[in-house]
């Protein structure tokens, strides 16, 4: 039940369509490596699909946190997609859900990047 | 192993995989004992996490090292200990990962995330390891307080 990811490009933004767990070790840097990699070739403006993804842990989070502000640092911006319950439930216990912009359909999260 | 005697104990390496197996094992038993979809889920994480900071931040992956984790089950409790054998940890210089200043930390949340998720959370550091003890209440729990002592 390992992490997957794909990328499809939608009117100039990247989607990152992605299932499985983002736990410590593959999930995490599967994720790492993929935002790294789209950033690397100037690609600014990411949505992470999340929709298939059903668990995530503390480390999970914080790669999450990491490719946000990686990604801001390079002036580009991070959206977040169709959360599950659980993941949801978890950026908000832990505050992250006001930090995140997150999107509940694809549309708006493209059309939201400026 | 089944829950059957009350308790069972195993001794795991220090490893990812361990964590893996933790969670696991986990997941088994709370569901086995009749927990709630959710519960099962929060039990199975706090145990992840916990296995986490016994691998990496105790044991720090060491081979010569183990992991011990116990399930017990005591009246209306599940009991979890999870043991490492590292050098202790400081409980005073875990950052609050709520705090403004830490929200975007990439790491730091695991103690927290037990304590959102069992009844009770105890961490006793020492110079021969650290021991975890996570409690979740087998018939609902008690809304709202959820952390305890140290």
């Amino acid at each position: 039940m390992t992490m997957k990811v794909s990328t499809r490009q939608v009117d100039g933004v990247t989607i990152v369509d992605c299932s499985g767990r983002i736990t410590l070790g593959e999930g995490s840097v599967i994720l790492r490596d993929t935002v790294r990699d789209l950033l690397s070739k100037g690609n600014k403006k990411i949505v992470l699909n999340l929709a298939d993804v059903n668990y995530i842990d503390s480390s999970g989070i914080g790669e999450l946190v990491s490719a946000f502000t990686t990604t801001k640092n390079q002036g580009g911006e991070l959206k977040l997609l169709n959360l599950t319950k659980k993941v949801n439930d978890l950026l908000q216990i832990t505050k992250l859900y006001t930090v995140f912009d997150v999107k509940d359909d694809e549309a708006s999260a493209v059309k939201s990047f400026k | 192993m089944a829950m059957t005697e009350q308790r069972v104990s195993y001794t795991l390496d220090s490893s990812l995989e361990t964590i893996d197996s933790a969670e696991e094992k986990a997941t088994r038993i709370a569901n086995e004992l009749g927990f709630g979809e959710d519960e099962v889920m929060q039990i199975s994480m706090a145990v992840r996490e916990g296995a986490v900071n016994a691998v990496l931040h105790g044991n720090a992956y060491a081979p010569d090292k183990k992991v011990i984790l116990a399930f017990e089950r005591t009246g209306e409790e599940l009991v979890i200990t999870i043991r490492d054998q590292g050098k202790g940890m400081d409980l005073s210089k875990i950052p609050n990962p709520l705090a403004p200043e830490n929200l975007l930390k990439t790491s730091g949340r695991g103690i927290f995330l037990m304590r959102s998720f069992m009844d009770v959370v105890e961490i006793r550091p020492s110079a021969t390891g650290t021991e975890l003890k996570l409690i979740k209440r087998v018939h609902g729990s008690t809304a709202g307080g959820k952390e305890a002592s140290q």
